[in-house]
């Protein structure tokens, strides 16, 4: 089931991860991670996950260059040399990725109409979900109606991340704010 | 980035189009691709964009720190008001089978305001933390 735009998608992945771990120019890094966002993006569609697709797009390549470009405008341009080797981080990162790949050994194949979730959730969803629901998008009736408490749970995460950022620099730069008042 | 004539203008014809592109995945997301989450994002993104070429300031005058801690807060509790409603009138937790006089209708209404709120929020935090990041670096 893997076609050649898969792998040529795939490859290009792995080359712009490379990139990014080699460059020590950290704007042309956030720049990789675009284009990374933008194939990872491509790949989706080609799997026809078009609303993840369209959430990786807008988010990993949009929103998260823009924040990370502005990080940079912070703690400047180029990365400094770490003086120690990075050994045992690379250690930890090779023993979690061999688990993680061990861990997917058990998955059923991709597409494979056989698995577990293909044989009851997937074709209820897609017979039932429009007569249900009343709505085309089967991804909007399953997010907003049928997992609702999953993305009321997701909403908050989102809510506390925002309060967390307000909480880390939001109150430093409002007191500066009152100072230059006063 | 203020005077650059270019950018400017680019700005004002494309800012308009990301806020109409919101506008639509927004409440076009039963149909087609898309949904609160994204358009909350597209949404935030023009608003940075905006930021971006016209100054943090302007974007702070329009978007006020006060007003963005309403959005935050109002997206989260439109979402969680829509699913105490039906509770209320003695039915499960987000079953928006009862939020009118049809089901059909009734999960219609409900989607569309939980996708709403998730929209607010979305939008609100993205601005909230462009502008926690970016306005350290002016008020240096």
């Amino acid at each position: 089931m893997v076609s050649e735009v898969t792998i040529v998608l795939l490859g290009l992945l792995a080359i712009t991860a490379i990139a990014a771990i080699r460059l020590h120019d950290l704007f042309a890094v956030v720049m990789m991670f675009g284009i990374y966002s933008l194939l990872a993006a491509v790949t989706f569609v080609v799997l026809d996950a078009v609303d993840v697709a369209f959430t990786e797009a807008a988010v990993g390549a949009g929103i998260s260059t823009v924040l990370m470009l502005a990080t940079i405008g912070l703690v400047g341009r180029w990365e400094r040399r770490p003086k120690h080797r990075p050994l045992l981080p690379l250690l930890v990162v090779i023993v979690t990725g061999a688990a993680l790949i061990y861990g997917t050994l058990d998955m059923p194949h991709f597409g494979d109409p056989s698995a577990i979730v293909h044989q009851y959730v997937t074709p209820r969803y897609l017979q039932q979900s429009s007569m249900e629901t009343g709505i085309p998008n089967v991804v909007t009736s399953i997010l907003a109606s049928y997992r609702g408490y999953d993305t009321l749970g997701e909403l908050t995460v989102i809510f506390t991340a925002g309060i967390g950022v307000l909480a880390l620099l939001g109150i430093r730069h409002r007191r500066r704010e009152k100072k230059h008042d006063g | 980035m203020m005077d650059n004539i270019v950018l400017r203008l680019a700005g004002r014809i494309v800012i308009p189009l990301i806020f109409l592109f919101a506008l639509y995945v927004q409440f076009h997301g039963d149909y087609g691709p898309g949904g609160g989450f994204q358009a909350g994002v597209i949404f935030a993104s023009g608003m940075i964009l905006y930021g971006l070429i016209f100054g943090i300031r302007s974007l702070q005058r329009l978007m006020s720190e006060r007003l963005l801690h309403v959005l935050i807060a109002s997206g989260l509790l439109l979402f969680a008001i829509v699913g105490i409603v039906p509770m209320m009138l003695g039915h499960n937790f987000l079953d928006f089978d009862v939020l009118a006089l049809e089901p059909l209708a009734g999960q219609h209404l409900g989607i569309l305001l939980v996708e709403f709120g998730v929209g607010i929020t979305v939008a609100a935090v993205m601005i909230t933390i462009f502008i926690a990041f970016a306005g350290r670096r002016s008020g240096r």
